[in-house]
């Protein structure tokens, strides 16, 4: 199932919350939902699993319209919202069986369904226990079970690893990748290196317009405009280098990062480059010691898109 | 309604777990069966087997235990966040408001059915009208069934629980007693409408014996209209203003 937003907009009071945004997930991507706090990540998330509605805009899943088949879209949808709210005084077990029944899955499938969830998310030790006495690790691995219980579709996930640790981010992660092979997923997360790490595609949004959409290496491109090389020559003359590289053909411009150890930074626009240095050096005998593509990171086009 | 009975489930398991239901169940009987049996102005004051002062003592007693029933029904889910979690589950606003008012419902009719001593008492000391025993039940269930609609009502327009009781019992009140003091300084039709707003009028009525078409209908439009807004008010957040 795909989903389909177009042009949605949505206001508390006066200000807009989610301002005219329209995007296209496919069936079987992940696609991860970026913003600083207060863009309009969980507004929009909160529509599409149709637990509020629009002002303005429409949205599609599986070519349905949701505001006219709620109900039977809704079945499709597992959804873990922000601050995974449970039923504190229920026993994990009871809480599973009680989602798997309410999703409409079979009285006879309940009992197996369960087992593997609680199997998925590592549960097995806590599942007598009461959700109000679990870490909240453990509550999110048990938020995280009853949104995949009925075996949905399409999976809205809202900072799903948060308050886990490092293992269990891992595992959490391993488990979305796996789910996202046959799945619809759109996560939202502020830990950058996580987008990356799952998601098919990168979607920022600020003050509830769109402000980037594509995959981690279309965005670098964009935010570069030029390749940047991390260059170190040993065994020459700083001032001598720097003349040399400047003078080069596909050389754009040439910093220095550090003169002492004859560190620079190279902007660049062809390919060639690397051989220019690198016959460059051994012409003039010296040693070519680090020649390393600069990557901005993720942080830099997330900061650069989202401060103004 | 699977799906209602599903939540029906759950709410009634909550009641059980939380103590909430042993607490009422308690109380009530505590509360009726001193009043009913020791208080001095009661049962054998009367001397004759009847129940009815019984269920004049039900009538108070259920009017106050209701609202504390019914009060964290949503109010109590919408300030957790869990509401969020349910409703965007494969169910409508309708099959939870009605899972909810089953199992409040459910609640009830088994704190009623601790009272069935009574009745074999009673009905070992004298003759015991029968018709209008089980008519008297059905008074109250049908009062409790008005009450807890109201108060499902009030649970559903805020998230503080205690605004949901008072509201609840505020409601409740002008059914309870206000109507009818207002329509007894009134003459003519307006008196004659507000009068049969009031519950006591059709409580008493049935309590008599006699069901009547009126009283049920009555009782059926309370309830329908407290459903109904219930689930207005919790389908407002998801109403599209186009």
């Amino acid at each position: 199932m795909d989903i389909v937003i177009e042009n949605l907009t949505k206001k508390y009071g006066n200000q807009k919350a989610v301002d005219n945004i329209s995007l296209k997930v496919a069936t079987g991507e992940i696609l991860g939902f970026l913003g600083p706090n207060g863009a309009g990540k969980t507004t929009t998330m909160k529509i599409i699993t149709n637990f509020i509605a629009a002002d303005e805009g429409k949205v599609y899943i599986g070519g349905k319209s949701l505001s006219e088949n709620p109900y039977e879209i809704k079945k499709h949808i597992g959804y873990l919202s922000e601050n995974n709210p449970l039923y504190q005084d229920m026993p994990v077990i009871d809480f599973l069986n009680f989602c798997a029944s309410i999703q409409g899955i079979e009285n006879s499938r309940i009992p197996g369904r369960v087992a593997e969830m609680i199997k998925t998310t590592g549960l097995n030790r806590e599942k007598h226990k009461k959700i109000g006495e679990l870490s909240k690790g453990y509550q999110q691995r048990v938020g995280l079970a009853q949104a995949i219980i009925h075996n949905p579709e399409i999976l809205i996930l809202d900072e799903p690893t948060s308050g886990l640790d490092p293992n269990q981010i891992a595992e959490i992660r391993k488990l979305i990748r796996e789910l996202g092979r046959e799945k619809t997923v759109i996560l939202s997360t502020h830990i950058l290196p996580e987008v990356e790490a799952t998601c098919d595609r990168i979607f920022i949004i600020n003050k509830g317009k769109i402000v980037a959409d594509g995959t981690a290496e279309t965005l670098r491109k964009q935010a570069q405009g030029s390749d940047i090389l991390r260059v170190k020559i040993e065994d020459g003359e700083a001032d001598q280098i720097f003349k040399s590289l400047q003078s080069l053909k596909s050389v754009s411009m040439v910093e220095f990062t550090d003169r002492k150890l004859n560190r620079f930074n190279i902007h660049c626009s062809t390919e060639e480059v690397k051989r220019e240095i690198f016959r460059l050096c051994v012409n003039k005998n010296w040693v070519l010691t680090e020649l390393t593509p600069f990557e901005t990171k993720l942080e830099d086009i997330f900061r650069d898109l989202t401060m103004n | 309604m699977k799906t209602i009975w599903i939540i029906t489930k759950r709410e009634l398991n909550s009641f059980f777990d939380s103590l909430i239901a042993y607490i009422m169940i308690i109380l009530f009987l505590g509360f009726s069966g001193f009043f009913t049996w020791i208080s001095g102005s009661d049962i054998f004051m009367v001397g004759q087997a009847s129940l009815r002062s019984f269920f004049s003592i039900a009538y108070w007693t259920l009017f106050f235990f209701i609202p504390a029933l019914t009060m964290r029904l949503i109010a109590e889910e919408k300030k957790s966040g869990t509401i969020e979690m349910l409703l965007t589950k494969a169910v409508t606003d309708k099959q939870v408001i009605l899972g909810k008012y089953l199992a409040t419902l459910i609640l009830i009719i088994i704190a009623l059915c601790f009272t069935l001593p009574y009745v074999i008492t009673i009905s070992r000391i004298g003759n015991l009208d029968a018709g209008e025993t089980i008519c008297g039940y059905l008074a109250l269930i049908l009062m409790s069934a008005a009450y807890t609609s109201i108060g499902l009502f009030s649970s559903s327009i805020t998230n503080n629980q205690i605004v949901a009781f008072l509201s609840a019992l505020f409601i409740g009140l002008f059914f309870h007693i206000i109507f009818e003091v207002i329509a007894g300084g009134m003459k003519g039709l307006l008196g004659q409408v507000i009068n049969s707003l009031s519950v006591p009028v059709h409580f008493e009525s049935l309590t008599r014996g006699v069901v009547d078409s009126k009283d049920l209908i009555y009782f059926g439009s309370i309830i329908f209209m407290g459903l109904f807004l219930a689930e207005v008010s919790l389908s407002k957040r998801n109403a599209y203003n186009q």
